[in-house]
Formats: C-alpha cells, sequence, structure tokens
C-alpha cells in the first residue's frame, strides 16, 4: 500500500467516526503541520482541533520580552538568539528594532553556536536568550556544561525555558477549556518519555498520544485518540515509535535535572505556573545571565485588543482575534502568535484554506 | 525551533561530535545526549543535537495500525 | 597592473580609471560595438519590437558555487528579455565599486560576465565604473540594462492567460536560494546544492517555434515560485492551482528547509523559468524543454482557473486545498 492511499484509508476512517469531541494538539510544530498539510479541512466538523500553548515563544510573557530588550541595552553584550524571537513585540520595542538601533544582537542555530561567539570575544560578555520547551532545554545544558569545563567567564544563560506537563495540567483542570483527548509533541515527548502523560491520562481520564510530525503520523495519532475514546479508555500512548520511547531519553533528563531546577514561571494566556519554567542551579549560578545583571521582573503589559493568550488556550481560533489580519498580520504583528515559526496565528494566515479566503 | 529532522551518522567524531547527513547536506552536530549512536543510524537532528536514534523498522509496525484497528472493528470490539 | 586593490582614485575618471577599463573590462568584453569606447554605444537592431530591461545585483557573497556576482548579473537581465518573449542582443553594465575590493576579484568578475554573455549569445556593449568609500558597497554593486527584439507571432503577457491554461516550471525550486543561504556566516553545514544561476535563451528558442501557444513567463527570482505565481494570478485576474507534490525540489533543499525552518516555494531560483502553456501542445512543448539540459526537470505543476480570481491555490498531499500567499514579513538576506 502506498503514501497516499493508506493516508485515505486514514482519512476516511476518520471521517466514520460521529461523535462530538475536541482533541487539542499542544505543539506548535503539529499547529503547523495541520495548517499546511490541510488536515483541519479534512477531517469532518464533529472533530474539533484545538491549538494549545505549545509554541514556546508566543508564552513568554510580555513582561519578560520587556526584560530581555533591557538586557539587550547594556553595553558590552552580545544577546544570541534563536531566530523567532527577533521580531516579537515587547510593549515598546522589539530586539529586531534594538539590533537597528545599535544592539549586538545574532541569531544562531544552535546554542553552542553561542559558546562558540563568546569563545571567539572574551572580552564581550555573550547571553543566550534560553527559550523552549524540553527538547530545546537539554541542548543548552550541554552548552552550559561545556561551558563549565572550559571555565568560559563570559558566557551565561537568561532562561525562560518551560515544561510542558504543567501547562497541560492546567488546561485540563481549566472548565472553560473542553479537551477530550491530547495530540502530545512528539520532540519534548523524546525527551521526557510517556511517564507525565500517563499521570495526566490517569488524574483527568482523557486519553494522550504522543504524535509525530509527517501527515500519516497525525492522521494516526487522532485515529489512536478516537479509537480510545470509542473504547471508554483514557491512556497514554504513543504513535511516534521510531523516535520516541517509554522512559525518553534519560541521559537528557539527567542533564537537565543536574542543571536545572523547577520554579514558577509566567505564562503568556495562562499566568503563573508552579514548578513550570527552569531556573539554574545555585551550582551554575555564575552561568545566570538574571542573576549576572540582576535583571528586574518586569510587569506584563497587556497589548489593547490582542487575544494572544486565549489562543494559545484554545479558547478562541485565531480567526476569532478581532484583530487577525486586520491590525496583526506578519508584515506588523501585534502579539507573538502571529510572528512566531510555530504560532498559531501564523499557521492559520501563512495556510489559509481555500473556503476561507475571504 | 522545534523542528527535527532525521540524519544518517556518518562518521563518529571526537569530543561528542559527529558528522550526519541530512538528505546530502552535511554538518556536524553533537551527539553529547546519544552518546552511543554509531555510524548508519539515523538520528533526530535538532538545535545542533542527535536527541535520540531512530529506529525504522517501528515505522513500519505503526503503518499496521490501520489493519489493526480494521481487525478490531470486524470482531466487534 | 602592479596594484592589488581596486582605490577610490579608480573611479575618479583620470589616468587610473582609463588603466582600469582598458586592461580588464575592454580587455575581457571587447566586441565591434564596445570597441569605439564612445560615450554611448551604436546599436543595430534587427526588426521586432524592442524590449528593454534593468536589474541590479548587490548579492552578497560574490563568489558561490554555482556562479558569482558577475554570471549572475548577465544572467538576472538576460533571463528577464527572455521571459519577455525577445532575443536577448546587448547588455550594458554600471559597476560601484567599493574602494579595496582585490583586483583578482573584479578580473575574476569582469571574466565571468564575458563568459556567461558568450554563452548567452549577448554583447556588453557599454558601461560606468564607479568606486566608493570603504563600506559603502558589499565588495561591489553590479546594474545590468539589457535590450533585445520580439519576433512576430510572440506575445507574452499575463493578460492572454486563460482558464484551462496550464502551468510549467523548467526544474526544480529553491536552489538558488537555499544555495546561499547554506554559505552565509552561522550556518554550518555544507551542502551540495549549488546556485542554478544560467542564463535561459535556449527555453526562449523552443518556445518561439510554438507561438501563441505560450501565454507567459516569468522568472522566480526573489520571493521565488510562490511571488511570481501570485504576480501571474493578480495581473491575469485568474486563479492558479498547483499540485504541492508535482512541483520538483530537490531533496537535499527540502532537507535543508526543514532544518531551517524555511519553504522551498518562497526561495529564489536564478536559473528557471515559469510558463504558462494554452493545454493543446503542452505536452509536445514539455517534452521540447525536457530535451535541454538547463530545463531537463521541467514539469507541469498546476492549471489556470477562473476562480478564485487572482488568487493561487495549492493542493496538499491530503488533497486539501490551502491559500499559496506571497511572502509577508520574513527579511530575506540579501541573495540576488
Amino acid at each position: 500500500m502506498n503514501d497516499k492511499t493508506y493516508m485515505k484509508e486514514l482519512l476516511q476512517e476518520i471521517q466514520s467516526y460521529k461523535q462530538e469531541v475536541s482533541l487539542m494538539e499542544v505543539c506548535g510544530t503539529h499547529t503547523m503541520a495541520i495548517a499546511r498539510s490541510g488536515i483541519r479541512e479534512m477531517v469532518p466538523a464533529n472533530i474539533k482541533l484545538l491549538s494549545g500553548p505549545g509554541c514556546p515563544v508566543c508564552v513568554t510573557s510580555q513582561g519578560d520580552i520587556d526584560a530581555v530588550i533591557k538586557l539587550c541595552q547594556e553595553p558590552g553584550i552580545i544577546l544570541c538568539t534563536f531566530g523567532d524571537m527577533m521580531r516579537v513585540p515587547g510593549s515598546d520595542s522589539s530586539l529586531q528594532e534594538e539590533r537597528s538601533r545599535g544592539a549586538d544582537i545574532r541569531v544562531v542555530y544552535s546554542p553552542l553556536d553561542a559558546l562558540e561567539i563568546a569563545r571567539k570575544n572574551p572580552e564581550r560578555e555573550v547571553v543566550f536568550l534560553g527559550i523552549g520547551f524540553e527538547t530545546t532545554a537539554p541542548t543548552i545544558a550541554v552548552s552550559l556544561e561545556q561551558a563549565e569545563r572550559e571555565r568560559i567567564k563570559n558566557f551565561s544563560l537568561l532562561s525562560y525555558h518551560k515544561l510542558v506537563p504543567p501547562a497541560l495540567e492546567v488546561i485540563f483542570s481549566d472548565p472553560d477549556i473542553r479537551v477530550d483527548g491530547l495530540i502530545c509533541p512528539g520532540h519534548v515527548s523524546a525527551v521526557i518519555g510517556l511517564k507525565p502523560y500517563e499521570l495526566l491520562a490517569a488524574k483527568y481520564r482523557k486519553p494522550c498520544v504522543v504524535t509525530g510530525f509527517e501527515t500519516v503520523d497525525i492522521l494516526e495519532g487522532i485515529i489512536m485518540l478516537l479509537h480510545q475514546m470509542s473504547q471508554g479508555e483514557a491512556r497514554a500512548d504513543i504513535q511516534y515509535r521510531r523516535v520516541v520511547r517509554k522512559e525518553g531519553n534519560p541521559v537528557a533528563v539527567e542533564l537537565l535535572e543536574r542543571i536545572f531546577q523547577p520554579e514558577e514561571a509566567r505564562w503568556r494566556g495562562l499566568g503563573p505556573i508552579p514548578g513550570s519554567g527552569l531556573k539554574l542551579r545555585s551550582a551554575y549560578e555564575c552561568l545566570d545571565a538574571a542573576k549576572k545583571y540582576q535583571l528586574p521582573q518586569i510587569a506584563d503589559l497587556p497589548i489593547k485588543g490582542c487575544s494572544c493568550g486565549e489562543v494559545l488556550t484554545g479558547k478562541i481560533s485565531p480567526r476569532e482575534c478581532l484583530l487577525f489580519g486586520r491590525g496583526c498580520t506578519p508584515l506588523k504583528p501585534v502579539g507573538p502568535c502571529m510572528v512566531s515559526h510555530e504560532g498559531a496565528c501564523a499557521a492559520y494566515y501563512r495556510y489559509t484554506p481555500a473556503k476561507e479566503r475571504n | 525551533m522545534c523542528l527535527g529532522v532525521p540524519g544518517k551518522i556518518l562518521e563518529v567524531k571526537e569530543n561528542d561530535v559527529a558528522q550526519v547527513d541530512v538528505d546530502g547536506n552535511q554538518l556536524d552536530i553533537s551527539i553529547r545526549l546519544t552518546p552511543e549512536v554509531q555510524r548508519g543510524q539515523f538520528v533526530l537532528v535538532h538545535a545542533g543535537f542527535a536527541m535520540e536514534i531512530i529506529d525504522e523498522s517501528l515505522a513500519v509496525e505503526t503503518m499496521d495500525l490501520l489493519k489493526e484497528l480494521q481487525k478490531y472493528r470486524e470482531l466487534g470490539i | 597592473m602592479k596594484i592589488d586593490r581596486v582605490l577610490l582614485a579608480h573611479g575618479s575618471g583620470g589616468l587610473m580609471s582609463q588603466q582600469l577599463v582598458e586592461e580588464i573590462f575592454k580587455k575581457e568584453w571587447n566586441n565591434p560595438y564596445l570597441e569605439p569606447m564612445l560615450d554611448g554605444a551604436l546599436l543595430d537592431l534587427p526588426a521586432g519590437r524592442v524590449v528593454m530591461t534593468t536589474d541590479s545585483f548587490v548579492i552578497t557573497p560574490l563568489f558561490f558555487p554555482g556562479g558569482d556576482i558577475g554570471k549572475l548579473s548577465i544572467c538576472g537581465t538576460v533571463n528577464d528579455l527572455v521571459a519577455c518573449g525577445a532575443k536577448p542582443l546587448f547588455l550594458s553594465t554600471a559597476l560601484i565599486i567599493e574602494e579595496g575590493l582585490p583586483m583578482s576579484d573584479l578580473i575574476q568578475i569582469a571574466q565571468s560576465m564575458a563568459r556567461t554573455a558568450r554563452e548567452a549569445g549577448v554583447q556588453l556593449v557599454t558601461g560606468d565604473t564607479k568606486v566608493v568609500e570603504k563600506g559603502s558597497a558589499d565588495g561591489i554593486f553590479i546594474n545590468t540594462t539589457g535590450i533585445g527584439v520580439i519576433a512576430e507571432g510572440i506575445d507574452y503577457r499575463p493578460q492572454r492567460i486563460q482558464p484551462g491554461d496550464l502551468v510549467v516550471v523548467s526544474g526544480t525550486m529553491g536552489d538558488h536560494g537555499l544555495a546561499i543561504m547554506a554559505r552565509r556566516e552561522g550556518l554550518s553545514f555544507s551542502t551540495p546544492v549549488n546556485s542554478d544561476c544560467a542564463p535561459l535563451f535556449r527555453i526562449g528558442q523552443v518556445l518561439e517555434a510554438f507561438g501563441g501557444n505560450v501565454r507567459c513567463m516569468r522568472d522566480p527570482t526573489r520571493g521565488g515560485l510562490a511571488t511570481v505565481l501570485n504576480e501571474l494570478a493578480r495581473q491575469s485576474g485568474r486563479g492558479i492551482k498547483v499540485v504541492e507534490e508535482d512541483i520538483p525540489v530537490n531533496p537535499a533543499v527540502a532537507g535543508a528547509c526543514d532544518m531551517l525552518g524555511m519553504d522551498p516555494l518562497y526561495m529564489a531560483n536564478e536559473g528557471k523559468m515559469v510558463i504558462v502553456l494554452a493545454p493543446e501542445r503542452a505536452a509536445e512543448i514539455l517534452a521540447e524543454l525536457q530535451k535541454i539540459d538547463i530545463a531537463a526537470e521541467a514539469a507541469i505543476i498546476g492549471e489556470v482557473r477562473a476562480e478564485p480570481a487572482g488568487l493561487v491555490l495549492i493542493e496538499t498531499e491530503l488533497g486539501a486545498e490551502r491559500i499559496l500567499g506571497i511572502l509577508e514579513g520574513e527579511h530575506v538576506p540579501r541573495i540576488c
């Protein structure tokens, strides 16, 4: 059976399901993949696919973004960041704007690149902007481990790293959010394994399926969820078996636990969630940019009309935001959901289904 | 950012580094998170790192999912 | 010439300027039109409608696998003339050189321009050179302006595009954009992908024989295939639908784009054409195109419809149709 035929069969299977259900796809990469492939259009109307808070750029709070912008205005600092963060609007500016005003901000593909910049510029202070979930945090942990081993004194991390499972708890326990099943992030789960979802599935009696990112993966993941629901089951399961193991990646987990400890973190849309952020342990304090530069915590200044918070929790779909496509576009974004590569609004905007063209 | 692509390990070098091939593109990545990886194996590449070893034989298993479900339906389960 | 770098004096119009022109440009590009070294070139044009086009090239890096800024400056303008349905004949060039550019680089670029011009069957007939202070140009900026003549029976305009027409691309998408991105600072992977930079006059020659069966051509440079398709849809007032899996993309380009989060349909091409054909002889035209090396992978990727007017739709592998929009909001580095 070739791919296309198999895909058609999977779709038919999904289309034969008649119950009204809401499935949340947590991960921003899933949001993009679902929008790009047209899965949302091909799935029957009784199956709602909601986008969740799985975009690490999007859930960075407004105040935290303002704090980063403040830091990069310090003289002598080289701020290294993943590309997405450049155009995210703070309350007044953005990293891109600061760069055009002379701040030394460099886009990197890997935190190891940032470490190399620190080695090459011993007289400058290099700060890596740590944004990402459990897929990315271990890569930063390795860079910090290396910095410590080589005694690199001019490198530090500004950590806004967050953990996915605590956010899922908030989603499941919010009475205003109806989620019947969870499409769990494939690559985060490659690190954390199945255990966190087993706990969630048992506690909230909702099926959770760790899913890959190809179209076939997502269709299979949806079927596995629907099948559990039709059997009245609520288990955690893995569709993405070629990459994700039940125990996750123990090497990565051990590294995370050695270098980071959980702390409360502010999530755009979800508010402060205890134990949902990663902070450097005291042994690694000298690598902590927030301590080193005594960054104050800046209050969130909500942007008028911006509904990113509701989009991130699946309470509204991007098109229901009043600014979508009107005051807020990828060219002139108001909130991060429209500008991040994994933002739900960016996905809906970039990949508009033919029938929604007006 | 969460982008992960499959790559084939061409050569395991020193200091937790390996050369990987992604559809003909070649780059050096860190294998600190997958220290047991060997030449010829496939890994998930993300942000300059190998995150996990990919087991393609398991991919074949998931393709049979549909057949299993059909079997369940036929049996009335 | 003993001086190994371009100096400000080379642009002042005096002795050193003359030396630069004589010893490099006239030597490399010599032809009967350039030879008299007048303020302008006296041209003999064959009968037909005259087309003129201009383009400036600010690419960095100057040298890249598959070409350099010199080759690009010829191909870009030649291909615009080809897209208009013209036989490219004469090019002018204006060079703005940054003080300090190694002379060997300038010679290499001039030679590259000469070689590409010969290959494309065009002549560089007049030019201008300026030198600017260090920091005012990225090595060198080049403008080329081209003149060509359109033969009888050729009329390539988006207004001629009709529902039922077929859309063809002459080869794989995104190669040039990816080749340039991969060689920039900060992206340290080696890719087998080279720029596809090439003059496409032979495509023009093949299509000439089919007269009115060819509606329109465009080269998908900056902004890629998606941008050109949207231009054609808007200017023709028709809808265009393409099928994603029919669009040829080099696997290395697809893989690299996956890694970087980019989309080959929005990446530049410098040796490809998008061609809209009447359906009647499309299969025959495609077969003829595939015989030439620069269009060996030519493929039909979609069709023209009456609706939705002005928009481009793309059918995914799942059979869903979504809008293929224009590039919005992405800052793309200088790639052409």
